[in-house]
């Protein structure tokens, strides 16, 4: 072991202080810093006041990075809302590396496809440190192998907003990519052929970094209308380039609902717990993903509160055209939007003032005083593995490495009255409920129901649930028993090999340490 | 494990291709009363061998609960019908389903193999089924025979598009062009006690359509439908439903029925109305598919 370990509440071993990291406190309940009497202290942030500027377009890249004080062994951020098409990470870093920079931590909302770039980065020393909510590709292998100098720190959409608002985690320079920009810096994701939609991530980086650029392919006349998403008093420079991003990985068409008649079916069975779990009425509030089963789920969902005339209060989180299209049917009042997920969205942002764009630690810092997850009644959720104890993984993959995301999981199922993940009960022929997950991303005690196509696990701690869900003559299961009986078809794998040195450690919300993640062998 | 009978009601038969792991493995969940494992037009001649050993493996190594399996083979006129049986018939399905029978001769040759390795494989004798689809005009003409064939036989169906073939005529989604085939299949059914399936209805995209065809079908007496996708199930199965009222009415009778038989009578009255054999038959099949629905329905 690298590091002095501790077991926390739930027997992960976390460790207690990493240096260049500092002091480290273990995870001791989800709701442990959520009973009123905790005190927080967002961190006062700094920056130079510029002289006065009629113009903030920078000449190029490399002289706006001057420009912005960046040293070696800073922290720069990027956000993700330009998705799979993102050509800003690989953009910034290739300049880093020829302007000579080294030992830089990246801290990105998230990382994705097309960000393999980031291993290179890593590999050449320009980049030595990493806090991110997800990996993919590259990236993910080069963590699990260990080849970054510090443990990378992995947090939750909410978490990041609060580190970076308490100040755990600074951001130096902030490089947030700007479908539609002016002179002064306003910047939209609503418009431009490199439109993503909403910005939540980029407006919590672009108030708290100690400087700010804005990067943009969409240079449009002062003042930016009609909409502004992140102002201009929070952007130091505005660069230009040829292209933010490949629109066709950006603005993808409208999501499709899945044809996979297995997935329909694990929809199927999730909205029926949704509906037989009391809490679809009138004014209720929802989320869910914008993948897999997900929006499945909100096709019935939809047909049913069509049928009785619900309408519910608002949606949150990733949007996609589909939720845009429940609003616009008046089946829910609000959007609040942070992230969307599709291209369709943005003309419903543009246009529909219900449909909110919202910054992400409105949407989950568990620490301002009243984020919007924890008000939801319902989340469906996906997962890569859960266990026996409802924990929840969704960042390692079968072979140990990392390749998820934690996203807003754990802070929408610790805020939601019903969280519920879908997971098909094997995937290529691994069963997805074990003894114990790998990592832990979200705690057991904030998960209600597991729904996969074999049968439905409710927590022990629901017991109301698992009356109403049974008295609705659904499949409810002992968890265990789901699980053996998948076995039965699986067999029961082997484990993973891991050496003992920690290569990052995954952040609760609240800050504390839940887990950690083992190099691989 | 499920007590194995003759005439579990089938509402819905959920098609499967053989060579698809996945489908096999995922195939019982999705609340079809019957899946068929198919090893003929679904499977390209190169994955023949493929697909008839995945089906093997399937039925020795999965539990689908409480479901009929059923293994669709190849013709008695192709180079695989041999094989198929003899790899099928050792892992005990509930039925063989016989495409391209034309006459009593192909289930009696089909009913000999499979009573020859059920006794070579210690199987007890005559309890795998055999499904017997009928998919020529030749076939329509002998249909009574062929339903008398064998005491191993269970059902009769139709292949729609290989009938409409053979006959030179194009499949409408109203069917009506199969009515005659239809009703052939349902009364030598009957007439012999067998089940008599509907044949499947290929455009997945439209369920109205397949509600429309399976309410035609259910009329003419069929007593179950085969199905080509998930989607397709609950539509069939509701189809198959009876109302809460008719089950109800059944309910009753029968009870009167019991009631009357303990007490010696022959012919009974039930709300003015006279109550006879057929009249109980028909309640107790009504009662029966009631239950298949997980409908509530008193132990009479």
């Amino acid at each position: 072991m690298n590091y002095t370990c501790v077991r926390n509440s739930l027997g992960r071993l976390v460790p207690q202080m990493i240096p260049g990291i500092g002091t480290l406190e273990p995870f001791s309940g989800a709701y442990a810093r959520l009973d009123g009497s905790y005190e927080w202290t967002p961190s006062p942030f700094v920056h130079k006041v510029p002289s006065i500027s009629t113009n903030k377009i920078a000449p190029d890249l490399r002289a706006a990075i001057e420009r912005s004080g960046l040293q070696n062994g800073m922290t720069i951020s990027f956000h993700h809302h330009l998705r799979n098409g993102d050509a800003i990470v690989s953009l910034v870093l290739a300049e880093l590396e020829k302007m000579g920079f080294r030992d830089l931590t990246l801290a990105p909302s998230s990382l994705g496809d097309s960000h393999d770039c980031v291993a290179d980065a890593i590999k050449k020393g320009v980049v030595t440190r990493l806090n991110t909510s997800g990996v993919r590709g590259e990236v993910g292998k080069a963590i699990s192998n260990g080849l970054l100098e510090s443990p990378t720190i992995i947090r939750s959409h909410g978490g990041r907003a609060r580190a970076i608002e308490e100040g755990s985690l600074k951001i130096d320079v902030a490089f947030l990519g700007a479908p539609a920009c002016d002179r002064l810096g306003n910047m939209t994701g609503v418009t431009g052929k490199t439109a993503c939609g909403a910005l939540g991530y980029a407006m919590v980086d672009a108030r708290h970094a100690r400087h700010s650029i804005a990067i943009t392919d969409n240079l449009v006349d002062y003042p930016l209308s009609p909409k502004i998403s992140v102002p201009q008093y929070l952007i130091d420079q505005v660069v230009v380039v040829d292209s933010i991003g490949d629109p066709s990985k950006i603005a993808t068409g409208a999501t499709r609902i899945t044809r996979d008649p297995l997935q329909l079916y694990i929809a199927e069975l999730a909205f029926k717990v949704i509906r037989a779990s009391g809490y679809l009425k009138k004014d209720y509030s929802f989320q869910t993903g914008g993948g897999g089963p997900s929006l499945a789920v909100a096709r019935y969902v939809r047909d049913y509160m069509k049928a009785n005339a619900i309408q519910g209060s608002y949606c949150i989180g990733g949007i996609t055209g589909y939720m845009a299209d429940m609003l616009k049917e008046g089946l829910f009042r609000t959007l609040f939007d942070i992230q969307s997920f599709d291209a369709a969205v943005t003309d419903s942002i543009a246009n529909n003032p219900n449909h909110m764009e919202v910054d992400v630690s409105w949407y989950a810092n568990p620490f301002n005083k009243g984020c919007l997850v924890n008000d939801l009644d319902v989340v469906v959720l996906a997962a890569l593995d859960v266990d026996v104890d409802f924990n929840v993984d969704v960042l390692t993959g079968h072979d140990g490495i990392l390749r998820g995301a934690s996203g807003g999981h754990s802070d929408t199922a610790a805020g939601a009255k019903l969280a519920l993940i879908t997971i098909p009960s094997m995937r290529n022929g691994v069963p997805s409920i074990r003894d114990r997950v790998q990592t832990i991303v979200t705690p057991g005690e904030t998960v209600d129901v597991i729904v996969t196509e074999r049968g439905i696990a409710v927590n022990p701690r629901r017991e109301d649930l698992r009356t109403r869900l049974q008295d609705a003559g659904l499949p409810v299961k002992d968890i265990r028993q789901l699980k053996a009986e998948i076995e039965r078809i699986t067999g029961i794998p082997d484990e993973v090999a891991f050496a003992d040195e920690i290569v990052g450690i995954v952040e609760y919300r609240d800050g504390t340490i839940i887990d950690s993640i083992r190099k691989i062998k | 494990m499920r007590e194995r009978s003759r005439n579990n009601p089938m509402r819905s038969l959920l098609y499967i291709p053989g060579n698809h792991p996945g489908m096999l493995q995922n195939c019982a969940i999705y609340g079809s009363d019957a899946v068929i494992f198919d090893l003929e037009d679904a499977i390209s001649i190169s994955e023949k061998d493929s697909a008839r050993r995945l089906v093997k493996h399937a039925l020795r190594g999965f539990d689908y609960g409480n479901i009929e399996i059923i293994v669709r083979v190849n013709g008695r006129d192709t180079a695989y019908f041999e094989a198929d049986l003899e790899e099928i018939v050792p892992a005990n399905p509930d039925a063989i389903r016989l495409p391209k029978v034309d006459s009593a001769d192909d289930v009696l040759a089909a009913d000999e193999l499979i009573s020859r390795l059920e006794e070579a494989n210690g199987l007890p004798k005559g309890e795998i089924g055999i499904q017997a689809m009928l998919e020529t005009a030749r076939a329509i003409v002998n249909v009574n025979s062929i339903a008398a064939a064998s005491p191993r036989l269970v059902g009769l169906t139709l292949g729609g598009q290989d009938l409409a073939a053979d006959l030179g005529i194009r499949a409408t989604k109203e069917g009506y062009e199969l009515l005659y085939a239809k009703s052939s299949v349902v009364i030598a059914a009957k007439a012999y006690k067998l089940q008599a399936f509907d044949t499947v209805f290929t455009d997945v995209s439209d369920l109205e359509g397949l509600r429309a065809q399976a309410v035609v079908g259910f009329a003419l007496g069929f007593s179950g439908k085969a199905a080509i996708h998930p989607s397709q199930i609950p539509v069939i199965n509701s189809v198959y439903t009876p109302e809460p009222k008719e089950v109800a009415k059944a309910a009753k009778i029968v009870t009167a029925a019991k009631e009357a038989e303990q007490r010696g009578l022959g012919v009974i009255a039930v709300d003015g109305r006279m109550v006879d054999a057929p009249v109980v038959a028909q309640a107790l099949r009504t009662l029966e598919l009631a239950r298949l629905a997980g409908m509530e329905v008193l132990e009479l």
